[in-house]
């Protein structure tokens, strides 16, 4: 019978393949849309009395960008963050995930820093509420504080435009 | 007029790939000469036919035909005229049409250079090749034509990936799939030997060329692609464990496996059937590679498309090619005799060591790899695996193989005495545990992690040069050794300095981040850095800032650098050119960050210092050429007539 075992174990994989095929890696369809987004409050980076709570973007249309220093791919969507904030106004909250080096603020002196504000969630606890599957991960939250839409993995310029902008606008930001 | 014409050639390299697998093979079966005679002629049509093809479609990058949807979407006006030629592999489309050429490529090879194989055989093996082929061209033809067009067409193209615009990038694919597809010869050797019965030395014999050329190239790919990253994406990593690097990795680790235990069925008879099966592993895992990087299942930077036909189409491929491989081998197993009884210490049990280990190594790296995607396909949640992993598995696993490695090449087949190998190594393993140790202390003190490299480093080194100084004892001269000895041994020996690179460059590297205003400096390594401001630069399709770093030493300027800061224009996509002073001994790299205020006088400046990070590519370059010189022995190239008797026991050059 051991001559069959390459087939058996060769037809397993394929019957994840086939199921994989039809998952879509990038699209996480988060049980978070149209709930009022996770509550918390979490010190700033960079500013040692500050915290840092959702409530405070109330009334405005907001992204909340999870990323970490150790994470690469967070370095390339950095520059296309710190381009779109170039370009125009938005209000982008950088969640500090479990950066256990502390090397965000020293990151962001050096490369630029896009957002309003970094909230450190050095344990990960509030990335869990959030359903926080990897860094990076994009949130789009409206006015009245509801989780609208949630892209994982970098922005980049196309996905920005196809996706963000028209939400964006739908929102009225 | 020429996209319809490259569409065309297709869908007669298409009939041709039909004929080349239907007739040749019915042929073989029945004893037909004439049918069997058509598999050359068939083989070497289909090669012209794609050549027309892919000329077709160079010349649409070449002219700017923006009415072909490939070159809108992957070319621009502006684009170098080089990068245009290599846009044409740089899509999905395109990249399948270089996939069909190779394989029509090694099918023409082997349609010329069989002439001592048996026609039966030559009929079979091609057969299959023009089997491999229908599928692929089918795939080209009904998901991926390369030739649409898009009427109206846009007023310019979208341009080429700015990432992929890079010198490395112009060959890091044609030769990744050189490799891939050139596994698929050992598959069809496997295939025709099963189909035949026939499993004998000399199938064993004729595979082992095309595998170790095959073998060379898909390292000269990953190579390259290892070397691109490593100037390109500007963060001085050369090895990131990305589902894409490890799809061409897999595959590499079985080939390696394959080609070791090749010589163990040539020399003596024994693991046929693992042979066998280590053959069509090899193919397999590159028809996964192609259809984990093609369909989209694992996220990756280089992930192309994601369409579910696609997906679907090469899994349906994938499953009919792997699975009525596997069904034939079960079918025909129990045929397969195995000859050559041999002792727990001898060749045959260290190579066999060799193929488990890398097996594993394989499986760790297939298991890191698919297990997302396992865990998503089971509801378990979305996780990635990251280098941790990887490094803590598969360094433990490779190091006693690579200790074995220089035991291995010095053992006689069928058995060994201990007490022997003892007395001929002990001074060798005494030097290399006694460098090993002392090594680390003269550079920065003890560090396990490099003791442990420079110990294999050395170790292999040493027993390279034991194994050509018993040689010569023997009576042999420099001269009249076999290729295949030197080959085997520059290709470990080039595996020795690369992991004498790797140990150097991953242990003892330094790298800063700083704010630099112009004029200011910092030190590394003994270096002084002097930011000397950046200035405005057009390139041909982007706009850049170039800024000007001085490098010295001691008060004496060595060289002035000049990392780049890219807007494509096409894309609007950001990129970091890293400048980079190579020398022997260590590479000094410098990149630029982002501008750290309005005027872009202050810039975020990364500097690395990697010392003997070119080790790696040289080390690199002896196993390729070792490959290359081994294929070419001569022993390869004798008629069948005079090998058909069993090969000579006392022959050594494995």
């Amino acid at each position: 019978m051991k001559r069959w075992i390459p087939l058996v174990l060769f037809a397993v994989l394929v019957g994840f393949f086939a199921k994989g095929l039809f998952l879509n890696p990038r699209e996480v369809p988060s049980p978070f849309i149209g709930k009022p987004a996770p509550t918390f409050t979490l010190p700033v980076v960079g500013a040692a009395e500050r915290t840092f709570s959702p409530e405070e973007m109330k009334g405005k249309v907001w992204l909340l960008n999870v990323w970490a220093p150790w994470c690469v791919s967070c370095r390339q969507e950095h520059e296309v963050l710190m381009s779109l904030v170039r370009e125009r106004e938005l209000a982008i909250v950088g969640l500090n995930w479990k950066d256990k080096k502390r090397e965000a603020e020293q990151l962001l002196d050096q490369q630029g820093n896009p957002y309003v504000a970094v909230p450190d969630d050095l344990s990960g606890k509030t990335g869990i509420d959030y359903g926080v599957t990897g860094t990076p991960e994009t949130y789009v939250i409206d006015k009245s504080g509801v989780i609208q839409m949630k892209h994982v993995g970098p922005i980049t310029p196309e996905i920005w435009e196809k996706k963000f902008e028209p939400k964006l606008k739908e929102l009225g930001a | 007029m020429i996209p319809e014409l490259g569409h065309f050639a297709i869908i007669i390299a298409l009939l041709l790939a039909i004929t080349q697998a239907v007739l040749p093979l019915v042929g073989a079966q029945r004893g037909n000469l004439t049918l069997m005679a058509v598999a050359r002629p068939a083989a070497q049509g289909q090669f012209v036919f794609l050549i027309i093809a892919y000329a077709c479609l160079v010349y649409s990058f070449l002219v700017n035909d923006f009415t072909v949807e490939n070159v809108a979407r992957n070319s621009f006006s502006q684009l170098p005229e080089v990068y245009r030629i290599t846009a044409s592999w740089g899509s999905h489309e395109g990249s399948l049409l270089v996939w069909v050429l190779m394989l029509a490529f090694w099918g023409a090879a082997v349609s010329v250079f069989s002439r001592h194989l048996p026609d039966d055989m030559v009929a079979r093996v091609i057969g299959v090749m023009g089997l491999i082929s229908i599928g692929f061209i089918a795939f080209l033809l009904l998901t991926s034509n390369p030739f649409d067009r898009m009427i109206p067409p846009p007023p310019d193209g979208r341009d080429m990936n700015p990432l992929l615009q890079d010198w490395g990038m112009i060959i890091h694919p044609p030769m990744l799939y050189m490799g891939y597809v050139g596994f698929a010869v050992a598959f069809s050797f496997a295939i025709a030997a099963l189909i035949s019965g026939r499993l004998d030395a000399a199938w064993a014999r004729w595979s082992r060329p095309w595998t170790t050329v095959a073998w060379a190239f898909l390292t000269l790919g990953i190579v390259l692609g290892s070397w691109w990253a490593y100037r390109e994406l500007g963060w001085g990593g050369w090895w990131f464990w990305d589902p894409t690097e490890n799809a061409s990795f897999m595959p590499w680790l079985a080939g390696t496996a394959l080609i070791h235990s090749l010589a163990v069925s040539e020399k003596r008879g024994a693991f046929k059937a693992w042979t066998v099966l280590l053959a069509l592993t090899t193919f397999s895992l590159s028809l996964l590679g192609t259809f984990l990087v093609r369909s989209g299942v694992l996220s990756s930077v280089h992930a192309f498309a994601t369409d579910p036909a696609r997906g679907a189409f090469i899994l349906g491929f994938l499953a009919v090619v792997i699975g009525g491989s596997l069904i034939l081998y079960a079918w025909r197993a129990p045929k397969m005799v195995t000859g050559g009884a041999f002792n727990w210490f001898s060749r045959e049990a260290m190579l066999l060591a060799n193929n488990v280990v890398l097996l594993a190594a394989m499986g760790a790296v297939l298991l890191g790899t698919l297990y997302p995607l396992l865990m998503d396909a089971l509801g378990m949640g979305k996780i990635s695996v990251g280098p941790p992993y990887f490094n803590a598995v598969f360094v433990p696993l490779m190091a006693p193989a690579l200790f074995l490695l220089g035991v291995g090449p010095l053992t006689r087949w069928k058995g060994e005495s201990l007490p022997d190998m003892v007395t001929r190594l002990k001074w060798a393993l005494a030097v290399a545990v006694v460098t090993g140790f002392a090594l680390p202390f003269t550079l920065e003190g003890f560090n396990p992690w490099a003791t442990l490299g420079f110990f294999l480093a050395i170790w292999i080194t040493l027993s390279v040069l034991i194994g050509f100084r018993e040689r010569l004892k023997h009576g042999a001269r420099l001269s009249s050794l076999p290729r295949t000895f030197w080959g085997m041994q520059l290709a470990h020996f080039g595996l020795a300095w690369g992991i004498a690179g790797m140990t150097l460059v991953a242990n003892y590297e330094q790298e800063k981040d700083v704010r630099m205003n112009v004029g200011d400096h910092t030190t590394l390594a003994g270096y002084t850095f002097t930011f000397k401001g950046t200035t405005e630069h057009d390139g041909p399709n982007y706009r850049a800032a170039r800024g000007t770093v001085e490098v010295s030493r001691d008060g004496k300027l060595l060289n002035t650098l000049h990392p780049e800061k890219r807007i494509y224009n096409a894309s609007g996509m950001p990129m970091t050119e890293a400048a980079v002073d190579y020398s022997f001994t260590s590479d000094i790299y410098v990149a630029l960050g982002e501008p750290l205020d309005d005027e872009a006088k202050t810039w975020a400046v990364r500097v690395y210092h990697k010392p003997f990070i070119n080790w790696m590519w040289y080390g690199a370059t002896l196993m390729i050429l070792g490959g290359f010189l081994a294929a070419s022995d001569r022993r390869y190239r004798i008629a069948v007539k005079k090998l058909e008797a069993p090969a000579g026991a006392v022959a050594r050059g494995a």
